[in-house]
């Protein structure tokens, strides 16, 4: 135990030292934080208080264009070429153009002059505004006003709640879907990532040489294991100085920058009709929308809240681990059965496929339905159950699938680690020689 | 009293055998030789000695007991393939090494540096293996194997890569460790590297041990009576007693290899040259290890 103690530490700490790992740790959060940061600036950039200059010939819109804090109007007198001399003359950003023969019922001919391409942004929202008030002199025109049509506006949302043998509770798919997923894409990435530097770091040791001293010193099996092992508390150290990191440089951000992070899906969805309406609408349907905006919100952090957090994480810590076990030492076996990394391909291939196959199918099948029998066995094959079980465990999984699937986990790491300690204590001291499938089935049942 | 017991090991690949009922003894603080040809089968039974693999069949005793794990703490393996970490730093290789061996930290660390005094390497300790030369490398994996004081020290072709400043300063390592008691195996198909250094001797070839005992004895017993004459004069043998092999006269010089016949003795050929020529050396021609395993190839393949 003394000695796998001893590989664990200098697996780890050689790894944990290494520039490229604190470039990584430092730089991941920091990429985060710009990803917040630069939207968000560069909407306060075009955002800066746009004019546009207005020749209304028409004499409709006269004054009815209210500026906005970010889009004001300067209307103008005169003829077009006199109008367009003045705006050149000008930095602002567009001239709006209102022929004479302009009718609210064919609403035609406006025109928008500037000298730069207007932004889609700009034009979007000065056709809102002449829509609206076209809108308001039909409505004026046919005896009715507006504020009586948003009185006439039905909203709705459903509060989806989910019976159990516990009691009611709220749910929300999108919310339970999120947890689900970013569970079982942590999960994928962490395979595939720490288990491809188990694989170099057994191929360095072979092409080192060094591989006859260790084991002359230790077992191949306390090798491998304190590697697989070590490596883990690399993955695991990374993950949490990002999280750490991630909460001071964003709690940072938010505080020097004053920008909020970027919206959820649900934040989204009610700002973008705030930002569709919400300007031009009045005052008390302004306050419904922000209350239907507010109601989702609420609702998706009551949904998060109701979510089996604990279970969650329980679920997510066992699968992250017996996932990276499972596979762990396979990537090792492969680095021992090789000389060098281009000859890794034809193994990687059947350990790659069922990764891939659970990660496509947790995003598609086992997400529209997590109950299905495809989602089912998917979770309970120890091949795929670390990324498929992730998924379905924030929707509800019975005791007994949950068991099973866990068990048969545990059996399923223990078994390929079997496997692949045989092989690497066969490979490990193999030079030289191109190996196949037949070879290594050979060395399963070697005596060493 | 005997420190390794090899007894009837076989070892037989997938294709083909390694070694086949090989035994033989290695006298406790002596320097041994294990030597044969490429794939003769030494590697094989060095990797059972130390436990990498084991023997199909056969037994393997260290210091009487047979061989189990915690032997290996007192055997130190210098690979014929020496690698090191290469991103690791020389003081921490060491230590990680010595620890695996069982060394306790604060010992593993006095014997660094007492081993990085001897050899004048204190300024490598911070630099990583891969900024140092192929022959520092060596000498950082030459502290690595005997850093824990093992009473036996297994050197697979201990000399290549070393120049031959640096190899004549390992030769004193290795006769110093055997002086304080350790018992040394090289293992090498340049027979003539070891011969020197050597007390006893096993050869190998194609999975059998050809011959194996003390160097001496068993050069006795391959001498053939020969002897080397240098001198002046004109040499003419024509005593029954001695047997002229090979003679060649240069200027007055004679050069002449000849064989004692009848139980004769070196002093009589001695005696009844001095009568006849004026000698100026005279020297037993004694086969090498080489000649030796040679022959006893040939004799062993024409049986």
């Amino acid at each position: 135990m003394h000695k796998i103690w001893l590989i664990i530490q200098r697996e780890y700490l050689t790894r944990v030292r290494k520039k490229s790992f604190i470039i990584m740790t430092l730089l991941t959060p920091l990429l985060l934080a710009a990803f917040m940061v630069i939207p968000a600036w560069l909407v306060t950039i075009s955002d800066s208080a746009e004019t546009v200059m207005v020749l209304d010939q028409s004499g409709l819109f006269a004054d009815k264009l209210e500026d906005k804090k970010d889009l004001k109007y300067l209307p103008l007198a005169g003829s077009l070429d006199q109008a367009k001399t003045v705006y050149r003359e000008t930095d602002n950003t567009a001239l709006l153009y209102i022929p004479k023969e302009f009718d609210i019922n064919k609403p035609e001919g406006v025109v928008i002059y500037s000298k730069k391409n207007t932004s889609l942004q700009t034009q979007v929202r000065l056709e809102n505004a002449l829509e609206k008030e076209i809108e308001n002199q039909r409505f004026v025109a046919s005896g009715m006003d507006r504020s009586t049509l948003e009185k006439m506006k039905a909203n709705i949302s459903l509060t989806a709640v989910s019976i159990s043998d516990e009691g009611e509770k709220d749910n929300n798919a999108v919310v339970t879907s999120i947890a689900g997923v970013a569970g079982a894409v942590i999960i994928y990435f962490f395979i595939f990532l720490y288990g491809v530097q188990i694989m170099r770091g057994v191929i360095e040791e072979k092409t080192n040489r060094i591989i006859e001293v260790m084991i002359s010193s230790v077992k191949p099996f306390q090798l491998m294991m304190g590697k697989v092992v070590g490596i883990a508390a690399v993955g695991l150290t990374q993950f949490l100085l990002w999280i750490v990191l991630s909460l001071i440089v964003v709690g940072g951000v938010q505080s020097a920058f004053g920008v909020k992070p970027p919206p959820t899906p649900i934040e989204q969805m009610a700002s973008g009709r705030d930002a569709a309406y919400g300007e031009e609408l009045d005052a008390e349907a302004q306050a419904q929308e922000d209350n239907k905006a507010a109601k989702m919100v609420s609702e998706g952090m009551t949904a998060f809240s109701n979510l089996p957090i604990a279970l969650i994480l329980g679920c997510f810590l066992f699968y992250f681990l017996g996932g990276y076990l499972l596979y762990g030492s396979l990537f090792g076996a492969i680095g021992a059965a090789v000389d060098n990394e281009t000859d890794t391909q034809q193994f990687m291939f059947p350990i790659t496929i069922p990764l891939i196959i659970s990660f496509i199918m947790s995003y598609t099948l086992v997400l529209k339905n997590p109950d299905g029998p495809v989602a089912f066995w998917m979770s309970i094959i120890p091949l795929t159950s670390p990324i498929v079980m992730m998924v379905r465990v924030p929707f509800g999984v019975p005791a007994w699938e949950l068991l099973l699937s866990m068990a048969l986990l545990v059996l399923g790491f223990i078994f390929t680690t079997w496997i692949a300690s045989r092989i690497y204590r066969v490979g490990i001291l193999m030079y030289g020689k191109k190996i196949n499938y037949k070879e290594l089935s050979k060395w399963l049942f070697y005596r060493v | 009293m005997s420190i390794l017991k090899i007894d009837g090991v076989t070892k037989r690949y997938s294709n083909h055998t390694a070694l086949d009922n090989v035994s033989f003894e290695i006298p406790k603080g002596c320097i041994f030789g294990l030597l044969g040809p490429n794939g003769a089968g030494k590697t094989s039974l060095i990797r059972i000695i130390t436990q990498i693999t084991g023997a199909d069949s056969g037994e393997v005793y260290f210091k009487g007991e047979r061989l189990k794990p915690s032997h290996i703490k007192d055997i130190g393996y210098l690979p014929e393939e020496r690698g090191l970490y290469k991103k690791m730093k020389v003081g921490e290789q060491l230590l990680y090494l010595a620890q695996l061996k069982g060394l306790s930290k604060d010992e593993a660390k006095t014997r660094i540096k007492e081993w990085v005094d001897r050899f004048e390497i204190r300024e490598w300790l911070g630099k990583n293996i891969e900024d140092l030369s192929k022959g520092m490398q060596q000498k950082v994996q030459f502290i690595a194997t005997v850093m824990h004081e093992p009473s036996l020290i297994i050197l697979d072709e201990p000399f290549s890569g070393f120049d031959p400043i640096n190899a004549n300063l390992i030769k004193d390592e290795i006769l110093r460790l055997r002086d304080r008691g350790a018992t040394i195996i090289f293992s090498t198909h340049r027979m003539e590297s070891v011969e020197e250094l050597c007390d006893y001797i096993a050869l190998i070839n194609r999975a059998h041990k050809v011959l194996d005992g003390p160097v001496k004895e068993i050069k006795d017993a391959y001498k053939t009576d020969t002897f080397q004459i240098i001198g002046n004069g004109q040499l003419m043998i024509t005593s029954p007693d001695f047997e002229v092999l090979e003679q060649h006269d240069t200027h007055g010089v004679f050069r002449a290899n000849v064989k004692l016949l009848n139980e004769t003795k070196p002093n009589d050929l001695l005696a009844y040259l001095i009568k006849r020529v004026e000698v100026h050396s005279f020297v037993e021609l004694v086969p090498s290890i080489n000649d030796i395993f040679i022959r006893k190839v040939t004799e062993t393949h024409h049986a």
